[in-house]
């Protein structure tokens, strides 16, 4: 029995993990009570009822084929460090990841609530600071570094800062979700929760015939929407650009994807210019206004007039423009101040002052290394804790505690001591895990999910998200630069019809397998 | 549209002609080389593929001799060299990832299938095997190339700049390619016409898909001054100059709109000649001068796009 050979890795790593909590909740099964029995998550039946079958060699023949055809479309990344500054692919899991449409009204619920929230702190912090006169929030956030005083008093239109928020959800239990971070600079990834979905329905036809899964491929037009909406008053017709460092940046692929879905132009800075209080782009035909810039270019670089001088990849002139009220960029500029992870803190209370509403979704609880006790605590319990950097991104600057070897604990101590402001630190959290395709067949991975939030006119997600998957075995760092993979996000449209469904299907049980 | 993409998508198809001319060029000598023939040596065989892409200088401090295996990788596979095919493809790839946004996706998936397929040719030894298929590979891609745009693109200014680079880069080419081989297409004092000379003149017809037609129109032994005809004036031969400035001319006018542009006016200029040229007089004034005024003015008028549309210092 082909199956047998994969399913039966997945049963032994339940329960082998060193050092790591010793059960994870995972999205598909529910932990065995004994040896024999699998009990499958409701949301999952009709899918596992459809998996148990298909022998391990098909399922990794479809991942080569979605391989190639990715590699054909050219979605790769290029990784920073690389010498050879080849392009890879981001490995794509077969195996979706998927959420009722009960947890998804939850979720999104609770996005949304978090970056009204979040976008009312950045208008509030660049004007009136009143959550700071209220005492919430501490005077030193005017300090952090993200905070832009350039734009203290400068109004931008709809009162929107972060147009795309990128929120990061981890789960550890059947009702437990957290928010890991918030994401309000240039927030990536959606490009494959959207090419991910194209990639499964051509693969697995039939599923998608199973189940009624909710549509994402609207999110351009969505995007394209509230970007013109937020043109500065008095523009009739927009014309929104993208603004990109160029082919050779790691994201390259999703700015030139996401530019041709909204039928919008892929700029660079040398295409766009500064004239009497606007900015303009070069074509074939002279210059041509631009008005609301989605920029994919951080803070730091886009205009070397004002930020970083050696910057190649921004405008001249563009931040007094900006000021001036002559362009909208997207996402604003000195939203880093909100999603700093010293900021992360204050969410839930930013929730409770400006809404006057309980936070939907929790934080993970969070020790700040700059109070005397937390720091203590931490430094006590290092192998025990994840440590991140302040303002690192990325998964770059960031311990795991249980996963790292001695020599790392005591380098990272030194660097706590040293600065200890600059690091937070959280519980491990057991991430769920979710059935992934590996070598060996299909084994327990962990996941995280990050929906995207669209500010412009309306707060609205699309019903989808970006899972990303960390591949090496007990992983749980799934960033794309440390080797993480992603995954197809199904959110069902209705959990009525699912129940009948899983009902149906046992019913025909015959007819299901001859599909496979 | 923007200048960037204009220019991106200019040079795209630019690089790739010139990589489907240089296959041209390998392919015909390479068959040169198939005739017996001990008057002509290797390297007199193979210095004029080096003549016409116009690098013999920089062969020769590289490689030394003229032989059949250094001009082939020279010319196919050399990383050092600018205008090897490796590197026209691999630029032409570069410069429609920079905007594929500005493309079709079945244009930008063709262009981006080529690099990967022609990838495998790397690191093997052409001149020991394996050159047919890979110039044929290279043809076969272009013809490709051309057939996707054609297709899949919408006419707008973006198709505009793509058939623009192909026909200017073509005219370039061809001319260079008769040029090299004027001196045996001009009447010589001695009546030639052995062979080897009949070899030579169905080469240079070959390498611009141009024998079957010359057969069809003349239906007649290869005439040198036929031949030059055929590739100078003849504007239903689609590699011939007068075809290329038939697509040039109006591209450039339509780019241009209203505005007076000195590249629409020099345009114009060299299609007018072509139009209204008669071969009599150009071979009284001598064919290699006509041509070599030829290519300067193909190269100026490359230089005004670049100032009228592509420069992006042009604010």
């Amino acid at each position: 029995m082909a199956h047998a050979l994969h399913w039966s890795l997945y049963k032994r790593k339940t329960h082998t993990m060193p050092k790591l909590p010793l059960s994870f909740f995972d999205e598909m099964q529910l932990l065995p009570t004994n040896a024999d029995e699998v009990s499958v998550r409701g949301i999952y039946a009709a899918y596992h009822h459809w998996l148990k079958d298909v022998p391990h060699h098909q399922l990794d023949s479809k991942r080569q084929e979605a391989e190639l055809l990715f590699r054909r479309v050219g979605i790769t990344f290029n990784v920073y460090g690389e010498t050879d500054g080849a392009e890879r692919l981001i490995p794509f899991d077969v195996i979706p990841r998927l959420l009722s449409a009960k947890e998804w009204s939850h979720l999104s619920a609770g996005a949304i609530q978090r970056v009204r929230a979040l976008n009312m702190f950045l208008h509030d912090i660049y004007h009136e600071q009143d959550i700071i006169k209220a005492g919430i929030i501490s005077s030193k956030i005017l300090a952090n570094s993200q905070y832009r005083p350039e734009m203290f008093g400068v109004d931008v239109p709809n009162q929107i800062y972060a147009h795309i928020a990128g929120i990061d959800l981890v789960r550890t239990s059947e009702s437990q979700f957290y928010v890991l971070e918030d994401n309000l600079r240039t927030p990536s990834g959606v490009s494959y929760m959207l090419e991910d979905r194209k990639m499964m329905m051509r693969l697995f036809p039939e599923l998608f015939r199973r189940y009624s899964i909710a549509p994402v491929d609207h999110y351009p037009q969505v995007l394209l929407k509230n970007l013109r909406a937020v043109a500065q008053p008095g523009v009739l017709d927009p014309t929104v650009v993208l603004l990109s460092p160029g082919a050779y940046n790691s994201a390259y692929f999703e700015h030139a994807f996401i530019a041709q879905q909204m039928g919008i132009e892929l700029v660079e800075g040398q295409d766009l210019f500064v004239r009497n209080n606007a900015v303009f782009m070069r074509t074939t035909q002279g210059p041509q206004r631009v008005d609301v810039i989605y920029r994919r270019i951080d803070d730091n670089y886009i205009d070397p007039l004002v930020f970083n001088q050696n910057s190649m990849l921004g405008v001249p002139g563009l931040l007094s423009v900006y000021r001036n009220g002559g362009v909208t960029l997207a996402n604003a500029v000195g939203t880093g101040v909100a999603d700093d992870k010293a900021t992360y803190i204050h969410v839930p209370a930013m929730i409770k002052f400006y809404l006057g509403e309980q936070p939907i979704l929790e934080n993970v609880p969070t020790y700040e290394l700059s109070k005397e006790e937390d720091l203590q605590y931490t430094l006590a319990h290092l192998h025990e804790l994840v440590v991140k950097e302040v303002q690192g991104s990325g998964g770059y600057g960031m311990l795991v505690g249980p996963a790292a070897s001695k020599k790392e604990l005591e380098e990272f101590r030194l660097r706590i001591v040293s600065s200890p402001a600059s690091y937070i630190a959280q519980p491990t959290l057991a991430l769920s895990t979710c059935p992934t395709l590996v070598e060996k067949g299909i084994a327990p991975r962990h996941v995280d999910l990050r929906p995207f939030v669209l500010s412009g006119k309306t707060v609205s997600l699309v019903p989808g998200a970006l899972c990303r998957v960390a591949l090496k075995e007990g992983s749980l760092v799934v960033n794309s630069s440390q080797g993480g993979g992603t995954k197809d996000t199904w959110v069902l449209e209705s959990d009525l019809e699912l129940e009948s469904l899983t009902n149906t299907i046992k019913t025909t049980d015959k007819e299901v397998e001859s599909v496979c | 549209m923007l200048s960037r993409t204009a220019d991106h998508l200019y040079w795209m198809a630019r690089y790739i002609e010139r990589a489907e001319n240089m296959a041209r060029v390998l392919d015909v000598t390479y068959n040169m080389s198939l005739v017996p023939n001990a008057a002509v040596s290797e390297s007199a065989l193979w210095l004029p593929a080096l003549e016409i892409s116009g690098n013999v200088d920089a062969y020769e401090e590289e490689y030394g001799e003229y032989t059949a295996a250094g001009v082939i990788h020279y010319l196919a596979m050399d990383t050092g060299n600018p205008s090897s095919i490796y590197n026209a493809l691999r630029n032409a790839r570069e410069n429609a990832r920079a905007v594929r946004v500005a493309m079709t996706s079945e244009t930008w998936e063709n262009i981006n299938a080529l690099w990967l397929e022609f990838t495998q040719f790397i690191g093997q030894d052409l001149a020991k095997s394996g050159l047919r298929e890979f110039c044929d590979w290279v043809k076969a891609r272009s013809h490709l190339f051309r057939g996707v745009c054609f297709g899949t693109m919408l006419r707008d200014d973006a198709f505009s700049f793509v058939r623009l680079g192909t026909f200017i880069e073509r005219a370039d080419n061809t001319a260079r390619l008769l040029d090299v081989k004027y001196h045996i297409l001009l009447p010589s004092e001695e009546e030639v016409g052995g062979a080897v000379d009949y070899y030579e003149w169905s080469a240079v017809l070959r390498s611009v898909s141009a024998f079957q037609a010359y057969q069809k129109i003349f239906s007649d032994t290869i005439e040198p001054w036929r031949v030059a005809e055929l590739l100078v004036l003849r504007r239903d031969m689609p590699r011939s100059l007068h075809a290329c400035f038939d697509e040039i001319t109006p591209i450039l006018e339509q780019l241009s709109g209203s505005r007076h542009t000195e590249c629409k006016r020099l345009a114009g200029e060299l299609h007018a000649r072509l139009r209204y040229g008669k071969m009599q007089h150009i071979f009284q004034k001598g064919l290699h001068e006509f041509l070599t005024d030829f290519i300067d003015l193909n190269n100026k008028l490359g230089a005004e796009v670049h100032k009228t549309f592509l420069s992006i210092t042009a604010a």
